[in-house]
This record gives structure tokens, sequence and C-alpha cells, in this order.
């Protein structure tokens, strides 16, 4: 049985320009011990389809559709009902370490009450918890810097207290909310790194949501792509990479820098990502299609099964995508 | 923490010594003295008069005195107008007046005011929001010398319950429309000023973080949204505080209730130099006594700060 | 006249500067302030008070000063608001037109209120634009300054400088002035290090615009947004200041008046049951600053990029 499953999700935002729906029909599920990487441009819907998960929506969101957790029923239930499975077994981190941690508790304080509320542990032996983790994420020190505030660390050593205080209740999904996105470069890579020892280790589930393919490749197993908050495309990564069926799947990859070709640009999308006010009678990815035809813009596609891992959202057949 | 609060001081003294100088220099160019009355005085009335109060010395002279006094022996010096007091009499009678009705109005515009702004961040957009809203934006129309004559007219004149005026002695019945009168419009600003900063931090991405980690929402506002959303707040409080004292002297002249303020004013309109130098020092004094108060206060809430 | 011209020709130069210097931002702003109900509300509102401050006085036939001796000793009962009287307004306990009284409080205190805060304005924008620009130690021993003199209570200081150098309008507006230009200054300080930082300022810094071109494109007209806010909110908080000094009996003086004094007055004859000369000037006072607090909130909203 799936540990997440999710089945036309739709999430819609009341704003005062009108209605936003920024995601639609949205179908997946994640097993035990699963790694699936949701990617996409910002405003495609990936951020919100996690935040609808676990009802952390903004005020103004409302969600549809049906997100089931161990079988049972989940989406739009009271805080109070939530807040058990909140990071006691579904962790999230966060893309900004810069902000997502308080600025005025101290790190400490941050993490021991993961520990006190869901487990019941007196501070004590909180303590020594959160110190033993943060060693885990090499956090050089950890038992004299556990007692900083958050801006005494660097950007890194951040998200790694953000990865170390959603492990503390050893979750069983772990949902990555871009977590290197504003972080340097070769930090990138370390954080990434200690994902999947983690992953390894704990065997967490995770789902990573990024808009860079090319940290997806080397840490999960099975590939989303959204765009305009619909799934276009799903397969295991290598399936993705080797062989996408979607022009946008295309051009993402295509994007990406490779060391063994040599270019002087790089290849982009052009064309801007879709008003989400306006509500798709076609394609979302119509206007900025190469391959798009008379029926991109008439119907909106639907997701069709190509084989028992990947599932797809075009009109044109793989082989004329490809 | 010891270190900030010295370096504090040390800009705290000048502040006020400067203070006593420019009043001091003011009054002395002003045209007319204490002792001028309808009727001339003799000149030998008027040299004894002047020895006797030292105002026949070189203003540097006097001034070094007064402030010798003050800083020494605590000592204003007598008031020229009321002649059988000195200026520590008058301040002693009217000072325990004006800090009564002024420690309860910054209470209650404190308490009432972050109260009112954190519920309706809370429950923004609700009937709750949109009343808080209402009373702050209704409120901030409606300053000291507005509320005094309309409390008046309610609860004195219409429904006869509390009395108009006086003091005696601070009674809860003489004390409740200056208060009330006095904190109205600064409740309203406190309310405002936490409903945005309350709303702005909930919207905040750490707030997002207490809330995945299944915090209850008591906790997320309390232990994590309060202090950030307070901080702006605090800074507002030393201005506050000053609007507050400068208050008094509307109050004690619409309630009778014999505060610092209506001795401040009938001491200007008598030219009684040593009684109006004595409070406005003495308030100066207060007001930065005050502020050093909220910076620490400020530095305590935010880690950011080293002192 | 001339007056009027020359403001019409500054008006129009203002129009084309701004389309020059893009025409969305200011076109964006006007928009959104008249899609907000409150704020035009408020607009009319003041509209409405000016013209009564202007006009008012030709549509009764009592002046401010005269007295009418036919309702002198009975005002209570004779004085009371009526058409027939044409004492629309009533009259005060001495039988004069309250009407005339409040169109002629109503110019004090708009008058006092505007110059105040053009006063505050000005010296705040010029000393913290400066102290901001220069940056260092001048900035450091401006500011020091400023914080000396917010930590003094100032409405002591004011009354003592109207006991002392006699009651008078010009007084008045000068010691108002020059009390409110500290807030002023320091938001015009932070405006101008923030903008001095941003890149645009940077890119023409790098591309060889001279200082004092940056200074009048650039920097200017970015802070031109946050001034005409607080200016817009400082008014209210000028006109609450000279009717706290009014009401104190320190203010305009007899005949003039302003509606602090006008307030002061209606609430010392309320119990004799006269509640007509409280409630007039109050009512104008309370909807004008209202409107002013709309107008400014509504400028805020329309103006301001952080809520873009």
């Amino acid at each position: 049985m799936a540990l997440l499953e999710i089945k036309d999700l739709a999430v819609r935002f009341e704003t005062n320009d009108g209605i936003v729906s920024a995601v639609n029909g949205v179908s997946f599920n994640v097993r035990e011990g699963d790694t699936l990487a949701i990617v996409g441009e910002s405003g495609s819907g990936k951020s919100q389809t996690a935040f609808a998960a676990i009802g952390l929506l903004a005020r103004n969101g409302h969600a549809t559709g049906s997100v089931k957790w161990d079988g049972q029923e989940i989406l739009n239930l009271p805080d109070a009902k939530l807040n058990r499975i909140r990071a006691d077994e579904i962790a999230m981190i966060f893309q900004d370490p810069m902000t997502s941690l308080n600025p005025f508790l101290k790190v400490s304080d941050q993490m021991e009450e993961v520990l006190t509320l869901h487990r019941g542990m007196s501070r004590r032996a909180a303590r020594a918890e959160c110190v033993r983790m943060l060693d885990a994420v090499r956090i050089p020190d950890a038992a004299a810097r556990i007692t900083m505030y958050p801006h005494e660390f660097s950007g890194g050593m951040r998200q790694r207290i953000m990865i170390a205080m959603s492990l503390l209740c050893r979750p069983r999904l772990l949902i990555a909310d871009e977590p290197t996105t504003a972080l340097d470069v070769t930090v990138q890579a370390q954080i990434m790194d200690l994902l999947r020892d983690i992953q390894n280790e704990f065997n967490t589930a995770m789902i990573l949501i990024t808009h860079d393919l090319g940290i997806v490749a080397g840490s999960c197993a099975r590939t989303m792509v959204m765009y305009g908050g619909r799934i276009m495309e799903r397969g295991t990564t290598a399936e993705i990479f080797a062989n996408p069926t979607h022009p946008y799947t295309l051009g993402l990859l295509e994007a990406v820098p490779r060391l063994d070709r040599k270019e002087d640009t790089l290849p982009t999308i052009p064309g801007e990502p879709p008003d989400m006010l306006k509500a798709f009678k076609a394609c979302p990815f119509e206007p900025r299609c190469p391959k798009a035809d008379e029926r991109c813009k008439a119907e909106v596609p639907a997701l069709e099964r190509i084989s028992e891992t990947r599932v797809r959202a075009c009109h044109r057949s793989p082989e004329e995508v490809a | 923490m010891l270190s900030f609060i010295i370096r504090r001081l040390a800009v705290a003294i000048p502040t006020l010594l400067i203070l006593v100088v420019f009043s001091y220099v003011i009054m002395y160019a002003a045209p007319g003295g204490p002792f001028d009355m309808e009727r001339a005085l003799p000149p030998e009335v008027m040299d004894n008069l002047n020895a006797k109060y030292g105002l026949d010395k070189p203003l540097v002279v006097q001034m070094f005195n007064y402030v010798y006094n003050v800083v020494v022996h605590f000592d204003f010096g007598p008031s020229y107008m009321y002649k059988n007091q000195t200026v520590n009499d008058i301040i002693a009678q009217g000072f325990p007046v004006t800090l009564t009705y002024g420690f309860w109005s910054f209470v209650v515009a404190v308490v009432v005011g972050m109260s009112l702004g954190v519920m309706a961040a809370i429950y923004h957009n609700s009937w709750l929001d949109y009343l808080a809203v209402g009373i702050s934006i209704g409120a901030q129309v409606l300053p000291n010398f507005v509320m005094a004559p309309i409390l008046v007219l309610f609860f004195t004149l219409w429904l006869g319950w509390l009395p108009g005026g006086g003091w005696q002695g601070g009674q809860w019945q003489y004390v409740i429309m200056p208060v009330i009168a006095l904190s109205t419009s600064f409740m309203a600003s406190i309310a405002r000023l936490t409903r945005s900063s309350m709303l702005e931090v909930l919207n905040a991405n750490y707030i997002r973080t207490a809330r995945a980690k299944g915090l209850p929402m008591r906790r997320v506002i309390f232990r994590h949204a309060l202090k950030p959303a307070l901080l702006p707040v605090v800074s507002y409080l030393g201005p506050a505080f000053v609007a507050m004292i400068t208050g008094s002297v509307v109050v004690d002249m619409y309630f009778s209730t014999g505060g610092i303020g209506v001795f401040f004013v009938n001491s200007a309109l008598n030219r009684d130099y040593s009684v109006i130098m004595g409070i406005t020092i003495l308030t100066g004094a207060l007001t930065i006594l005050f502020n050093l108060v909220v910076d620490i206060l400020y530095a305590w809430i935010d880690p950011k700060i080293r002192y | 006249m001339i007056l009027n011209r020359a403001k019409a020709r500054e008006l129009e130069t203002a129009q084309i500067g701004a389309e020059i210097e893009g025409r969305s931002l200011w076109a964006d702003a006007r928009i959104r302030f008249f899609r907000n109900k409150a704020a035009v509300g408020g607009l009319i509102i003041l509209i409405l008070v000016g013209l009564f401050a202007a006009f008012g006085q030709h549509m009764t036939p009592w002046s401010n000063e005269e007295v009418d001796w036919g309702v002198l000793g009975q005002v209570d009962t004779m004085g009371r608001p009526s058409f027939e009287s044409k004492h629309y307004f009533g009259t005060d306990d001495l039988g004069r037109d309250l009407f005339a009284r409040t169109v002629q409080g109503t110019q004090i205190s708009l008058m006092v209120g505007l110059i105040g805060a053009l006063i505050a304005v000005v010296v705040g924008t010029v000393y913290g634009a400066t102290a901001g620009y220069y940056g260092g130690r001048i900035d450091n021993v401006m500011m020091r300054i400023v914080d000396v003199m917010l930590s003094i209570p100032y409405m002591f200081v004011l009354i003592l400088l109207l006991v002392i150098f006699g009651r008078s309008v010009l007084m008045l507006f000068v010691g108002i002035g020059l009390i409110s230009w500290l807030d002023m200054a320091r938001i015009a300080r932070g405006q101008t290090l923030s903008i001095k930082n941003k890149e645009f300022v940077e890119a023409a810094h790098a591309i060889g615009v001279r200082p004092s071109t940056i200074i009048r494109r650039h920097i200017v007209p970015n802070l031109l947004g946050v001034v005409i806010v607080y200016a817009t909110l400082l008014v209210p908080t000028m006109i609450i200041f000279e009717s706290f000094i009014s009401f104190l009996g320190l203010g305009v003086q007899e005949p003039a008046t302003s509606w602090g004094a006008l307030i002061s007055e209606g609430a010392k004859q309320m119990q004799y049951g006269t509640l007509w000369m409280l409630l007039y000037p109050l009512f104008f006072f309370v909807i004008t600053l209202f409107a002013f607090f709309f107008v400014g909130d509504g400028l805020r909203d329309a103006l301001d990029p952080k809520d873009r």
C-alpha cells in the first residue's frame, strides 16, 4: 500500500485580481522508502501541491481532491489532527534556510520543542537527541553551538540544522522544497549528498521539489514534471532522462548544462510561464511548445498511461516528440 | 549588557544637561521677570528680591548654582509664585498623582492595544478583525482633549456614574476617566501597529516552519510569532510615553486632578521659572530613563542586537 | 491669481516630468488610489471641508465677532441652532454665531495643519536626505542630535516658547513645525540610505552620471512617494497639536479661533445643556482627521512599492 496517495488534487487561491488555479488534477503515490522528484519552473504548482498535502496553504488557499496518508484521508483536516502527523510522520524542509528558522529563538529551543511535543521527552533528553542529530548532519561542535541563534550560522549550516530538525522524529516521509536553491553550488552538492545518505540510513521516503533537473539524476528514483499546475510527464528518473516523451521535459533537459557537450549558449525554452489567473481550455504549455498544433489549442491533453511506470499528457505521440 | 547600559547613560546625561541649559537660556532671554507686576515694585524691593533668589548674579553663575543644587542636593530651589513652597514641595504634591494615572493609562494602552492587535491579526478578516480595526481607526481621531469632554458628557452629565473631576487621594471613581481619556488614542495606535506587524510575521517563512513541526497554533503564536511582532511596538513605547506625560497637562486642567500638568501651565502663565524648570527637567529625566528601559527591552528581545 | 497661474504652470511641468520619468508608476498609483473607496471618500470630505472654510462666510449674515444681543443671556434657549435666526449652528455663550466661528476655526486649523506639516516635511527631508547621502561621521552626528532632541518633552518646550515670546499664530507654526521634523528626518534618511544602495543608482554611478544628476533623477523621485504619504499623515497630527495648545487656551487669540479653542469652549458650556457648542466643531474636527488618515493610507497603499 502506498504511504502517500494523492488523487485529483486541485488548489485555488482567491486573490484581489481573481481566482488563481495553482494546481489542477494532480495525482501520484509515494511508497515506503520511495524517492520522487517533482520538477518544474517557478509557478508550476509543485510547492503548493506539497503545502496542500500537509495543510500549510496560505489563508486564501483552498484545496480539493483527496490526500491519503497511510490509507487515512488527511486533506483539509483541522490543524489539531494534522499536527499529530506533521514532523512526526511527514517532515518538511524549505527553500530558504535564512528565513525558515526563527531568528528570535535559539537553535536548541527550536529543535527541542519537536521532541518534547511529539515524543513527550524531557528537555534534557531532547537536548541530547538534538545534539546527536546535529552531529549526524555534520555540524562541528554541535553540543556547544546548539545554544546559538540562527544568524550565527552560515546558510549551508542553517540548511543542515533544518534537515536535522526535520529528522528528529524519524519521519516516514521527508518533503524537501527546493532545499538547495538558496545555496552556493559547492554547498548544494554537500546538502544533496547529505540528503542521499540520510535517505539510505533511515530509509525515509522523500519528495524532492526542485526546478533543477541537474540535482535530480543522482538522488531520486522517480521524476514527475509539472507545468501550469498540471502533471506533464512522470516516470522513473532513468526513463525520463533517457527518453523524454513531453516537449516540456525535452526543453528542461536541454537547458541543463552538461560537460559532455560543447556549446556556446545554453538552450532555453522561449516564452514565459503561463498566467495562472486564466482558466485553461488548452494545453498550458501550448504557447511555448515548438510542436504545438491546432488540437493543442483546443483541448487540454489528458494524462495517459504508456507503460507500467510512465504517464504523460500530450496530444502528440512520444515518437513525434522525440 | 552592563557596558551597553553605561554607554546609553553616557549619552543620557549630556542630553539632560543640554535640556537644562537650553531652557535656562530661553527663560533668561525672555522679556519680563517673575517679579514684574501690574504696579512696578520700588527698585530697592526689586533688588532685594533678585538678591534673595540669586537673580543678580551673571547667567553662568546662576546656571552653575542651579545645576549644582539639582545634582548634589536634588534641590530645585524655591517657587517664585507659591510663596511658601519650594519646587520640591510642588513636585512631591503633583508627581504621585500624574504617575498614578499615567501608569494606569500606559498599562491600559499597552495591554488592550496589543491584545486587540494580536487578536485582529490571528482572526484576520473575521468580524473580530473588523471590529478591532474599526475601534482603532475611530479612536485615532479621539485625542485626550476630545475624549475628556465626551467622557464627562456620558458618564457624569447623562449617566451620573462618575464624578466630573477631582482626585480624592486617587479613589478609583476619580481615576477612571483620566485614564481612559489619556490612553484611548495610544491604545488605537498600538493596536494598529501590533496588528500589521503580527500579520507580517504570520506570513514569515519561520512561522510556516513552526506549523510544519506540528506545533499547536497557541504555541506558534505565543512562542514563535509574538516576540518579533512586538518589536516595532516596543520602539513606539518611548514616544507614546512622552506623549502621555504631555497629555497630563490636559487631564490636570480638565479633570482638576492636581497633577504636575496644572502646576506647569500655571507656572508658565505666571513666569514661575523655577517650577517650570523643575518640571521640565524631571519629565525630561523620566523620558530619558524610560527610553533607556525601552532600548534594553529591545536589545533583550532581538538577539541580532549586540551591545 | 498670480499664485494660481504659477501653481498651474508648476503642475504642468510636474506632469511633463512625471511622463518622462515613466508614466506607469504615477499612473499606476493614481489608478490604485481611485480604486480605494475609503481614500476617495476621504478626498471628497477634504474638498468639502476646504470649500466650507473658503466660502462658508458668504452663506451667513453673521460674522464671527458680532454679538447677537437678541440671544445674549438666554443662549441655551434662543441660541439654539435654527434657520429662522440664521444661526445655523446656534451661537456660543457670548451670543456669537457658531457657524461663522466654525468657518473661521476651520480656516485656522487647516492652515496651521498644512503649514506646520510643510515646515516639518521640508526641514526633515533636507536634514534626513543630507545625513543619509553623506553617511559616515556626518550621518552619525546628525542622527545623534535627532535622538537627543527626541527625548525632550516637546509640548512643554512649546508651551514655554508660547508663554515667553507671546502667543501668536506665527509662533505656533514655527514651534509645531520645528517639533515635528524629527520623525521626517529619520524616515528620509532611511529611505535615502536604501535608495543609495539600489542597483539603479550603482548603475548610474558606473556609467558616469554626475552625483547631482543622480540625486535629481534617481534619489528625489524615489523619495517623493514616502514624503507625500508622510506629509498627508502629518497634517492631522499638526491639527491635533494646534488643537491641544488651543484647548489649553495657549493657542490663537480671541476673536480668532480654531477647532481646539471651539471644542474647549463647548466643553466648558456642556453642563448648561448647550451641546451644539461642542458637537459642531467636534464634528468638523473628527471628519477632517478621518479624511486625512484615509487619504494618507490610500496614498501609502498606492505609492508604497513594498505592497506591489
